[in-house]
């Protein structure tokens, strides 16, 4: 076996915070060959991107390389001065960013943005480095190249401006590429092709790939060796196949466990001790609803125009029985997010009604909707668990806020009481009660949200992408908790997602939206297998299977 | 155009403060403390003061319309003109401040920026504090004991030029541009000294909000995706502080430099007043001590012009230096 291009061994690297000293990697020891494909998997806080920003050294200022190396090529790179290592950048290794959107230069056209790149590298003339990186936007298949040369980031897609950051990655033909999460926050169609292109040009240019992700479906379908990490730690290392089915280590197994796959349901997501005490009045199967019921919302022909431009919604009919779960998924831009927010009243509908419990509501302007005794009905939980947070309230007072405005509660002990006890409903230790948002973990502030919606009894939940920013194990958790809460209430879910995993488990029916205008829709399990439309079979294709042996996985529980 | 209606009210409110202060020019401008109620009594008449404040007003409104703001009865002349004469001075003075402020206020705010924390941060921190503290007549007072009566170095604060030197034909009213213009180097050196200790005081005062929203909006910056994306393809550290970091930091600094520019503006009658500088600020404070309301109206209509143009110039440059905003 030939040297290894890339080899880190036994690597600790530790920040210095206001509250002390946090390890975030404890001996991490792996190798790339070169031309591989690694995959990093990992949740928050494993540690694994701080690994990949060591090996180019661009941890924040606080991170530092407390022992071991990282031999790239043979070199140290922890020992190299600052000019060695900014030659090596761009040149020998380059990253991929999890953002693309924010990872360019705002105020540069794109085109000046790869000039920059290969001109730091190459000693040719300006237009030479303009005729290279006009190639490079043709190599990552962006249409028009010519004309987009001089676009600038704002003007692009994610999907594009991932693209053109490949562009410049590649710029000056590095050997190791580092993908930091580089389809997160991206459809998933998009995600496809970005991870399609990506690794067609790692393979056609021979160039080593560490992939970050914390998809471990992601990492299966690109990667032939996968390492898990953990707090810091590299608790398994195998091929995509064996890490799946067989899986060693037990942090392996609940991450495996969590992970949705096409045929897994909720409860399998999690462990016997986090699914708790509920679980066994949740299964009874729900009584089917007397013939005759009024459905609980009527949506007919919703459109919703934002100025002179094309309807971002364009004639949208549903209906919604009480206690039932209906998942609305579709690429961003499909109009999904809008009409979840024209059904909870927060913007105006341009046309159509909305009825709820024989009432129309969609008259009424989203600026009184708090006026109505409706409000208390329809709730919402958003989808960014960090920014959807007051960071002035604590997470009681996010809870008790809407229980003062709509609930009719004063303060006092009722208050404490209903605000303990929603907390206590969606797992949320009363300990924790007086904390402000950042001193509460991604799962914590979902949880918050959650019981945020739920403090008035709402009939109907609105839920847009609420898991999208959580971490698998996480995400497990709160669907499960979702599900719960919904039979145990009769809560009707309207679950806007992109995650077709996701809706598949958790609802029984689904809209398939594209530019505003329905797809498809029906059952859940039968629009899933067996798609009718074109476009929901793309859609159900794009998603990172896992070719895992059910039976082998529930054995490892 | 949408700031028409702005300008209108400012006209309206002026107007109608000035009427409502006391003091009665009449008697203010009649021949003196022993003048007769009939001497009195013709100046008003002569002022239109006797008529009621609606047909005041709508006389004054036909004035400003057609270009008319009066005369002014300290200096017999008309307001326009005196404010024509005046202008250029508070202008230059102002202009040659922010030059002052802005080129010294962006490096220090970018080198705070590049070592938060350390000891030239600190200092960073230290000096313009200082500059704040210390009210600007107070600084132009201190920079006159130090410059011109220990050192020697500077001319006596007596206006723009000292009484040896020749003013250059006027064709913009910037001494500074005049002199070059005419060729007179001695000129706009003997200008040049004279403008250089009043300016630094203005610019002290305003170093510091410059120099910390740079390094606020640098510090941002630096810790951006953007920036660790042009530091991971290599980038030289040049290119990455200057273009990628500051290019992107200095869009707040325009606005804050805006803000800062009219604020000036009319803030500057203290320093004005210290180096016996003939600018438009210490006229309308003049005109407002001896109740001339021509002048100190004509003074507050040329302000708001101003704060529109000055807001005018902020979006061009906004414009001009971010792509995402469009101008229509």
């Amino acid at each position: 076996m030939t040297e290894p291009l890339l080899k880190i061994d036994n690597l600790h690297i530790s920040f210095s915070t206001r509250r002390g000293v946090v390890e975030a990697v404890r001996g991490v020891t792996l190798s790339v060959q070169e031309g591989e494909m690694l995959g990093l998997v990992g949740e928050s806080g494993s540690g694994k991107s701080v690994t990949g920003f060591a090996t180019t050294r661009l941890l924040d200022a606080a991170g530092r390389v407390t022992a071991g190396k990282i031999l790239f090529r043979g070199q140290d790179v922890t020992k190299l001065s600052g000019d060695d290592i900014r030659h090596l950048r761009g040149a020998a290794m380059s990253m991929i960013f999890q953002n693309p959107r924010s990872a360019l230069n705002p105020i540069r056209a794109i085109g000046t943005q790869i000039a920059d790149a290969i001109l730091t590298h190459k000693r040719i003339s300006k237009n030479e480095a303009y005729a290279e990186a006009l190639e490079l936007l043709r190599a990552v298949q962006i249409r028009d190249p010519e004309r987009r040369m001089a676009a600038y980031p704002h003007e692009l897609s994610g999907g594009m401006c991932q693209r053109v950051m490949i562009a410049i990655a590649i710029s000056c033909n590095p050997v190791l590429l580092i993908a930091d999460e580089p389809t997160t926050g991206l459809d998933v169609t998009t995600q496809k092709v970005v991870m399609d292109l990506l690794a067609a040009i790692a393979a056609a240019r021979g160039m080593a790939t560490i992939l970050i992700t914390h998809d471990l479906g992601l990492a299966t379908r690109y990667c032939r060796r996968i390492v898990v990490m953990e707090q810091g730690r590299l608790v398994e290392e195998a091929a995509p196949k064996r890490l799946f089915n067989a899986p060693q280590h037990a942090y392996t197994k609940r991450l495996v466990a969590a992970s949705p796959t096409a045929s897994s349901r909720i409860d399998d997501l999690v462990t016997e001790e986090e699914r708790g005490p509920y679980v066994e009045a949740c299964r009874k199967p729900k009584p089917p609803p007397a013939p005759g019921t009024p459905p609980l919302l009527v949506v007919h022909r919703l459109v919703k125009r934002f100025d002179q431009g094309a309807a971002a919604v364009a004639d949208f009919s549903m209906t919604i029985a009480a206690g039932e779960s209906v998942g609305l998924v579709g690429e961003s831009g499909s109009g999904k997010s809008t009409t979840s927010r024209m059904i909870c009243r927060l913007i105006d509908p341009s046309e159509g009604d909305i009825v709820f419990d024989g009432q129309a509501i969609g008259h009424v302007p989203a600026r009184d909707f708090h006026r109505s005794p409706f409000r208390k009905d329809i709730h919402m939980v958003f989808q960014d668990p960090n920014e959807s947070l007051n960071p002035r309230f604590t997470a009681f007072d996010c809870i008790a806020h809407p229980l003062m405005r709509l609930g009719n509660l004063r303060g006092g002990d009722a208050l404490r009481q209903r605000v303990e006890e929603c907390a206590q409903r969606v797992g949320l230790p009363a300990d924790l009660l007086p904390r402000f948002p950042h001193q509460l973990s991604g799962g914590q502030k979902a949880r918050v949200g959650i019981a945020r919606a739920i403090a008035c009894r709402p009939r109907l939940l609105v839920l847009d992408e609420p898991t999208a920013a959580l971490d698998v194990s996480v995400q497990a958790v709160v669907l499960q908790l979702l599900d719960r809460l919904r039979r145990e209430d009769d809560i009707a879910l309207l679950f806007v997602s992109h995650d077709l995993n996701v809706v598949r488990m958790l609802c029984e029916r689904t809209i398939v939206l594209r530019n505003g205008a329905i797809v498809e829709q029906g059952e859940s399990r039968a629009l899933f297998d067996n798609p009718k439309t074109d476009y929901t079979r793309e859609l159900v294709e794009a998603i990172p299977h896992i070719e895992i042996e059910t039976r082998l996985a529930t054995a490892a529980l | 155009m949408s700031s028409l209606p702005a300008l209108f009210g400012v006209l309206v409110f002026t107007f109608l403060l000035m009427r409502v202060l006391p003091g009665d020019p009449a008697v203010f401008f009649a021949s003196g403390p022993n003048a007769g109620k009939e001497e009195v009594e013709l100046i008003r008449k002569q002022l239109g003061l006797n008529k009621s404040i609606p047909e005041q007003l709508t006389l004054y409104l036909y004035d400003v319309g057609r270009g008319n703001l009066g005369r002014s009865m300290m200096t017999g002349q008309l307001v326009t003109k005196d404010l024509r004469e005046r202008l250029p001075a508070s202008l230059e003075l102002t202009f040659t401040a922010l030059l002052i402020a802005l080129v010294s206020a962006v490096p220090l705010g970018v080198i705070a920026a590049l070592k938060p924390g350390s000891i030239i941060d600190h200092s960073v921190r230290l000096f313009c504090a200082l500059g704040v503290c210390v009210p600007t007549f107070v600084s132009g007072l201190l920079l006159i004991y130090v410059f011109y009566y220990l050192l020697g170095l500077a001319p006596d604060p007596t206006g723009r030029i000292d009484v040896f030197t020749s003013m250059p034909p006027s064709r913009t009213g910037f001494l500074m541009i005049d002199f070059l213009i005419a060729g007179d180097i001695d000129g706009w050196w003997a200008a040049f000294k004279q403008l250089i200790l009043p300016a630094l005081s203005m610019a002290l005062f305003v170093i510091a909000p410059l120099a910390r929203i740079t390094r606020a909006s640098m510090l941002v910056s630096l810790g951006s995706d953007f920036v660790r994306t042009a530091r991971s393809v290599g980038l030289s550290w040049r290119h990455v502080v200057v273009t990628y970091a500051l290019r992107n930091a200095i869009l707040p600094v325009i606005t804050i430099a805006g803000i800062v520019f009219s604020t000036m503006l009319g803030a500057n009658v203290l320093v004005e007043k210290v180096f016996s500088w003939p600018g438009v600020a210490s006229y309308a404070l003049d005109a407002l001590l001896s109740s001339d309301y021509a002048p100190v109206q004509g003074f507050v209509l040329l302000m708001a012009s101003l704060f529109v143009l000055v807001n005018l110039a902020v979006d061009v440059c906004y414009g001009i230096a971010d792509p995402r905003v469009t101008i229509e």
